[in-house]
């Protein structure tokens, strides 16, 4: 069987699509090399999920879009997701094109950059070269190379030293037409003793459209910065999603991973820290929740190098219906790598006899020195809690979904933004079948 | 007037009957007490009346104000004015303390006239300050992490403020200090009324001084095997229940298989 990924480019293509984007010339040689291991790298190996089965295949027709003046005429979803003013910064991506990108002028006096990544590659270029590419390689799988020949829109975002910037940076990325490009590439990058928080959302206008999402995040976290990724996937049942998130930090820096994958449609994601730096910091808190046939895969990883480096990753998963979740979560502590603490829980709610949840923690460790542990569970709504609730009078619906709403408040809380957080609420009360 | 008639209830929990027959009926107005030593199916009795799942009822009958409470739902023995406060309250991680105060006082209501945020705060603070509580743990998840004491306040905040009709008590002496224990007697005594009903299970005479019943029933071998007025919790304290089972020929007060 054939299992790269297909691409709708060939070489020449590409390389004029690269250069009437007008960009520079490593860019577009990486994008052929790209192209070239896509035709010959396999596809990721994913615990316990085909792969080879899902519409993974189709890297789908870039689609040029004007921009937009203002957000006046963007669609009711992108205009209810954004705070007005934009306070921080605003960069919205439509189909194939980042069409609106704004920064507040007291950052941009500060140095702070966000645009789109195109733009970023002539304009900055000595930084978007250096790091792109280098925390998720083309080499690694076929999904990786397609995407690496093949992304276009996506987000720059810089914080030079010393700057924190308090104000979080929102991104949307929307998709309302099928069988288009879908595959914006973000590349944050955060200076020393820095501080940023990003908070994004990839959204399907309609239930029916259908596309891959090949995304991928990249996060440059410098010595003592400290970097917030929060991110809340809400794509069509007919689109397929294959995410890769990765951190690098360096010593005494910190990300903080919160993700909602809101999906509809088949899903795939791993988000992953490699704790580069002495003292560096990973939190990971990732909740899913899986309805109709959806088959979910949630890895999150974290990977020391750096001693006394600590790192913690929570999922939570909720599974309706038929639905299947995969989740895996895996330390892994290098040899050298002292006085680290890497801690996980993976925990999988089953709301219906059909649906089917699989938690899967791992921890792999080559350093005697350091503390380590993982908790893992897949069961039932506690019939207990709901007896409790519903002798105040709470009904059967109600009670369910206050204790399930109560599982994922963790992660919801810590939503940066007060209009994601309010949208992700609903989009959870949608994803529970209420409302 | 509110009246809770049991009779002859019967329950079993794992194939395994606790119950074997207990009848009794409370009015408006009166406090009635239970006691009994450890395993003689008090909880059992509180359980089966508000309807835990795990607890099957197979035999007798229970009415609240006529209506057949034991073909009721959990949720609609609660909106028929029934409370219970637990022996063991649950917890309940990221739900916190006021949202869940919250849809149960509005559960009670029709859609569309909930009761505001504002008022609501304002009684949910002011009970709170009645109880002593630290306003915090209106923030704080659902009994998640409270003392036993603090999850016994927590029990009876819920009581005030969702005015049961009738109200049973499970040890919520329990685990209470000495200043907690007054605070909480307190609570219940300003809920008494002449139209509310209180079943207080407790094996301790100190909670009954601040509350003084209007009637001691002794629990035994999952039966009331007899009953008196504030006297008898007095001679159970001061003489243990040795003299019961004397005078009832019990060898085994506890629930046994026959
Ligand atoms: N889930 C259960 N499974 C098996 N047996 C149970 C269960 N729950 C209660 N029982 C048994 O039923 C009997 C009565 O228990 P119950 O909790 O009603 O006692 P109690 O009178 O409230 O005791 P205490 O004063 O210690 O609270 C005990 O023997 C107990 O072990
Ligand atoms: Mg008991």
């Amino acid at each position: 069987m054939d299992i790269q990924a297909r691409v709708s480019m060939n070489v020449d293509d590409l390389r004029a699509w690269s250069s009437a984007k007008d960009e520079p010339r490593w860019l577009i040689e990486r994008r052929v090399h790209a192209l070239e291991l896509a035709g010959t790298l396999e596809l990721p190996k994913v615990e316990k999920i085909k792969l080879e089965k899902w519409d993974i295949y189709e890297s789908g027709d870039y689609k040029a879009e004007n921009a937009w003046s203002g957000l006046e005429d963007a669609p009711e979803v992108v205009r209810g997701l954004v705070a007005s003013p934009v306070k921080g910064g605003l960069i919205v991506q439509f189909n194939s094109d980042v069409v609106y990108t704004k920064l507040s002028e007291s950052l941009a006096v500060q140095g702070v950059i966000l645009t789109d990544l195109h733009t970023a590659a002539k304009e900055h270029e000595e930084l978007v070269k250096r790091y792109l590419f280098q925390a998720v390689k083309p080499e690694e799988h076929s999904l990786s190379a397609a995407h690496s020949a093949l992304w276009s829109g996506g987000v720059f975002l810089y914080v030079p030293d010393g700057v924190e910037v308090e104000a979080p940076i929102q991104a949307i990325f929307l998709n309302d037409t099928s069988g288009v490009r879908f595959a914006p590439h973000i590349l944050i990058v955060a200076g020393s003793n820095s501080k940023i928080s990003y908070v994004d959302h990839c959204i399907s206008s309609r239930d029916d459209i259908k596309v891959l999402h090949n995304g991928v995040v990249e996060v440059f976290v410098g010595v003592g910065s400290k970097v917030q990724v929060a991110s809340v996937h809400q794509l069509a049942t007919a689109t397929t999603d294959f995410t890769q998130r990765r951190a690098v930090v360096l010593a005494d820096g910190g990300v903080e991973w919160i993700v909602g994958e809101m999906n509809n449609g088949y899903t795939a994601s791993d988000t992953k820290t490699l704790l580069q730096g002495n003292g560096s910091i990973s939190d990971a808190k990732v909740i899913a929740i899986g309805s109709g046939d959806q088959k979910l895969s949630c890895t999150t990883q974290a990977q020391h190098f750096g001693r006394s480096s600590v790192s913690q990753m929570i999922t939570r998963a909720v599974m309706r219906e038929e639905a299947t979740a995969i989740i895996n979560g895996i330390t892994k502590i290098e040899k050298g790598a002292t006085h680290c603490d890497g801690q996980q829980t993976e925990r999988v709610l089953m709301l219906s006899p059909k649906a089917r949840g699989d938690a899967n923690p791992i921890l792999l460790i080559d350093e005697d020195d350091v503390t380590a542990g993982h908790a893992a569970s897949v069961g039932q709504v506690n019939a207990e809690q709901i007896y409790y609730l519903m002798s105040r009078g709470i009904s059967r619906s109600e009670a369910e979904y206050l204790v399930i709403f109560g599982f994922l408040a963790p992660v919801i809380s810590e939503i940066p933004l007060e209009g994601v957080r309010s949208h992700l609420q609903d989009v959870v009360e949608k994803k529970l079948g209420r409302s | 007037m509110t009246t809770l008639k049991i009779e002859e209830l019967r329950s079993k929990i794992e194939g395994k009957e606790i119950l074997k027959g207990v009848t009794l009926e409370i009015h408006g107005g009166e406090i009635h007490a239970i006691m009994g030593p450890n395993g003689t199916g008090k909880s059992t009795l509180a359980s089966a009346l508000m309807g835990h799942p795990k607890y099957e009822v197979t035999g007798g009958k229970v009415t609240l104000d006529n209506e057949d409470l034991l073909e009721m739902e959990v949720d609609e023995r609660a909106q028929a004015g029934l409370f219970l406060a637990m022996q063991y309250p649950s917890e309940i991680a990221g739900v916190t303390n006021s949202d869940f105060l919250r849809s149960a006082i509005n559960a009670r209501r029709e859609e569309g006239d909930e009761i505001s945020l504002i008022r609501f705060i304002r009684e949910m603070e002011s009970k709170m300050k009645g109880l002593e509580m630290n306003p915090e743990f209106a923030h704080r998840y659902l009994n998640e992490g409270f003392s036993g004491g603090e999850k016994k306040r927590n029990e009876i905040l819920q009581m005030i403020l969702l005015e049961p009709k009738f109200v049973i008590l499970d040890e919520v002496d329990s685990g209470l200090d000495i200043d907690a224990l007054r605070i909480v007697a307190n609570g219940v005594n300003e809920m008494r009324s002449p139209d509310r009903g209180f079943l207080i299970i407790t094996h301790y005479q100190r909670l009954l001084n601040y509350i003084t019943p209007d009637f001691v029933h002794v629990m035994m071998q999952g039966r009331i095997v007899k009953s008196g007025g504030p006297e008898l919790a007095h001679r159970l304290e001061a003489e243990g229940y040795d003299w019961v089972k004397e005078e009832l020929g019990i060898t085994d007060e506890t629930v046994r298989e026959v």
